[in-house]
C-alpha cells in the first residue's frame, strides 16, 4: 500500500461539539505531512483518533494498512507518538524512562539495553543518561521524548507541536532531528503544528484545519498557485532599468504592476506563463539580465489566506 | 487474550520506583505501620508499668472485662486481671486498628498510581503504547496490592515481636499471636487492601490530584474506627468466626468495587479527560 494514512469521513463529537468534522485525507509513505491550525482546531484529536486511543463518532481510517477501529493495538505498536508535553517520568533517569517504554513497546529483551544506548548516543543524551529527567532542560526533555517515540523504530511518527515552548536553539535541534528522520530513514511523519516556519521547513504537504474541518490540502507551492494566479517576479538588471526597458515593460498587457525593490525590478505578472515572455522582451531590447526569480508566497501568506476564506480548489490526495 | 506480563511488570516496577522517590507517598506507608506495630504496643505495655504497680489499674478495668463474651473468657481463664487485659488489648482491641495498615498502603499507592499519573501529565504517553487497558489496570492494581500485602505481613511480624517483648514482664511467656489474628492477617487484611484499592481507583477517576484522591479515600478508615468502638463498647468481639464471616463480606465488596473500576477503566475515557 502506498499510503501510510487513509482517512474517510472521520468525525468525532464531544457532546454537542464536533471536534473533527468529516475529515478526508491521504498521507503517502515516507511523506512529511503537516496539519496546521490554531489551538483547538482538532489537530490533537486527529492524532488520538489515528493512534487508536480515541474512538471516532463516524467515518473510518486506516494507518499503515490497519483499521483504527478494530486494530488499534497493532497500530499503537507500529507508530511513535510525541505528545505536546513530553510526558516523561521526572523521578526516573532517562535510561529508566527508555527501558520502561522499551518493555511496553515490546522491544526484544536481549536487544533493549543496546537499543537504548544507541538512541541515547544518537540524540546526544548519553552523558546525562543516569540523571533524573527532572533535572533536564526543556530542550533535553523534548529530545528524550523524541528518542522514546523512536525507540521501537516505528514506521510512522506522530509529532504534536514538537517545538512548542522551546527556545530557538532547542527548537532548531528538534526540527533538524525531524528532518533527518524523514530524509535518512524514510519514515512517514505526521506533524501537528501552528508554527508556520517549522511547517515550511519540514513538510512536503500541508493541510489546514480549523474548527475540525480540513480547509485545504497540498504542497505549499500548489496551494499558492490555487490561491493566487498572479506571480511576482524579480529581475536583476544590476541597477535601474533603462528607459527603453521601462517603457517596453509598461506596455506589456501581462505585466500588471512594477516597482524597484532592493536594486531589482519587481514585476507583478498575470501568471507563470508571462515570465518567459517578459524575459524575452527585455532581452530583445538588449537589456542585460543577471537573474530571474519567481517570488514564492510564504506559508504564512498561504495559511492566512486559507484561514481568511480563500479556498484553494485542491482537495486531499484522493 | 494472552497477557503481556512483561508490560505489566514494567508498570509495577516503574510505579514502585517513583513511589520510593516521593516522600509524600512513602511517608504515610512507613509512619502508619510503625505507629501501629511498634509505638502502640510499647505504649500499651511499657508506659503503664512506669506509673506504679500493675494491680492499681485493674479495678478500673473490671467493667470492660465483664463485657467479654462467654466463649472468650475461656481463652483467658486462669490469667490475672492484668494478664487478661494484656491479652485482650493486644489481641482484640488493637485488631481493627491493624487493618488500617493494608488500607492506608493500598489507597495511598492507588491514589498515586492512578490520580498521580494524570496529575504528573505522564498518562498520555502511556496510553499511546500497545499495552491493553486491562493489562494497564492490572499492573496498577498490583502496584497497590503487593506492597500492601508485604507491609501488612511485615507489620504483623514486627507487632508480634514488640507485643511479646514489651508484654513479657506481665505475661512471662510468648502469648501472641492469638488464634483470631491468623484470619485477620491472611483473610481480612488482603480483602481490606482490595476494598481500599477499588474505592481509591474509582475516586481517582473523578478527581484531578493525588491529594484529592488520598483525602477522599480517607473515609474508608471510618468502618475500622467503628469496629474498634464497637469492640470497646462490648457490642461484639473479633473472634475467629466473626473474622471469617466479615472477611467474606469484605472480599465480596472488594471484588465488586474492582469489577466496577475495571469496567470504567478505558483509555478512550481516560484520554478524553486529559
Amino acid at each position: 500500500m502506498r499510503e501510510a494514512i487513509i482517512i474517510e469521513g472521520l468525525t468525532r463529537c464531544f457532546g454537542q461539539t464536533t471536534a473533527i468534522d468529516r475529515l478526508d485525507l491521504r498521507v503517502g509513505r515516507g511523506e512529511v505531512f503537516g496539519l496546521l491550525g490554531p489551538n483547538g482546531a482538532g489537530k490533537t484529536t486527529t492524532v488520538r483518533l489515528l493512534a487508536g486511543v480515541l474512538r471516532a463518532s463516524a467515518g473510518r481510517a486506516q494507518v499503515l494498512g490497519l483499521d483504527v477501529a478494530t486494530q488499534a493495538r497493532e497500530i499503537r505498536s507500529q507508530v511513535g507518538v510525541l505528545t505536546e508535553t513530553p510526558n516523561l517520568y521526572e523521578s526516573l533517569t532517562a535510561r529508566d524512562n527508555l527501558l520502561l517504554y522499551g518493555d511496553l513497546y515490546g522491544v526484544p529483551k536481549d536487544v533493549l539495553p543496546q537499543r537504548v544506548q544507541d538512541v541515547l548516543d544518537e540524540f546526544g543524551l548519553s552523558h546525562r543518561a543516569e540523571d533524573l529527567v527532572g533535572s533536564y532542560s526543556k530542550g533535553m526533555r523534548q529530545r528524550l521524548a523524541i528518542t522514546r517515540a523512536l525507540l521501537h523504530e516505528p514506521a510512522l511518527l506522530f509529532l504534536d507541536e514538537p517545538t512548542v515552548g522551546l527556545d530557538p536553539a532547542a527548537a532548531r535541534l528538534v526540527t533538524d532531528t525531524i528532518q533527518e528522520l524523514s530524509r535518512k530513514d524514510g519514515r512517514t511523519v505526521f506533524l501537528c503544528t501552528h508554527n508556520l516556519d517549522e511547517a515550511q521547513r519540514l513538510c512536503d504537504r500541508i493541510g489546514v484545519i480549523d474548527q475540525g474541518r480540513l480547509l485545504a490540502v497540498g504542497a505549499p507551492r500548489e496551494l499558492a498557485r490555487q490561491l493566487w494566479q498572479r506571480v511576482w517576479v524579480e529581475i536583476d538588471l544590476h541597477g535601474e532599468p533603462s528607459a527603453e526597458v521601462d517603457q517596453m515593460v509598461a506596455r506589456m498587457p501581462t505585466v500588471l504592476s512594477r516597482r524597484m525593490e532592493g536594486g531589482r525590478l519587481l514585476l507583478e505578472v498575470a501568471d507563470e506563463e508571462a515570465i518567459p515572455e517578459v524575459v524575452n522582451a527585455i532581452s530583445g531590447t538588449r537589456g542585460r539580465i543577471y537573474g530571474v526569480r519567481a517570488r514564492e508566497h510564504s506559508l504564512e501568506e498561504i495559511y492566512f489566506e486559507i484561514q481568511g476564506g480563500g479556498r484553494p480548489t485542491i482537495g486531499g490526495r484522493l | 487474550m494472552s497477557w503481556n506480563w512483561r508490560a505489566i511488570w514494567a508498570i509495577v516496577r516503574k510505579d514502585l520506583k517513583s513511589v520510593l522517590k516521593n516522600k509524600m507517598v512513602w511517608l504515610p506507608m512507613v509512619l502508619v505501620p510503625a505507629s501501629l506495630s511498634v509505638v502502640l504496643p510499647m505504649v500499651t505495655f511499657i508506659l503503664p508499668s512506669l506509673f506504679g504497680p500493675p494491680t492499681a489499674e485493674t479495678e478500673d478495668l473490671a467493667p470492660l472485662l465483664e463485657q467479654i463474651p462467654a466463649h472468650l473468657t475461656s481463652q483467658i481463664a486462669g490469667l490475672s486481671d492484668l494478664q487478661q487485659l494484656a491479652v485482650l488489648s493486644s489481641s482484640y482491641l488493637v485488631a481493627p486498628l491493624f487493618l488500617i495498615v493494608p488500607l492506608i498502603v493500598s489507597s495511598v499507592l492507588a491514589a498515586d498510581s492512578f490520580a498521580g499519573e494524570r496529575e504528573r501529565k505522564t498518562l498520555e504517553a502511556l496510553l499511546y503504547t500497545p499495552i491493553a487497558d486491562l493489562e494497564l489496570f492490572v499492573g496498577k492494581l498490583l502496584v497497590g496490592l503487593l506492597p500492601a500485602a508485604g507491609i501488612s505481613l511485615a507489620s504483623f511480624a514486627v507487632y508480634s515481636l514488640v507485643v511479646n517483648l514489651s508484654g513479657y514482664h506481665i505475661m512471662r511467656r510468648i502469648f501472641f499471636p492469638t488464634a483470631a489474628w491468623w484470619p485477620l492477617v491472611f483473610w481480612v487484611s488482603p480483602a481490606v487492601s482490595v476494598v481500599g484499592l477499588g474505592t481509591t481507583v474509582l475516586i481517582s477517576s473523578k478527581v484531578k490530584t493525588f491529594m484529592q484522591a488520598q483525602q477522599a479515600s480517607g473515609v474508608l478508615v471510618l468502618p475500622i474506627v467503628f469496629a474498634m468502638i464497637g469492640q470497646v463498647a462490648g457490642l461484639f468481639f473479633m473472634d475467629t468466626g466473626l473474622l471469617l464471616i466479615a472477611g467474606a463480606f469484605v472480599w465480596l465488596l472488594g471484588i465488586w468495587l474492582i469489577w466496577i473500576a475495571a469496567r470504567t477503566f478505558s483509555r478512550r475515557e481516560l484520554i478524553a479527560r486529559i
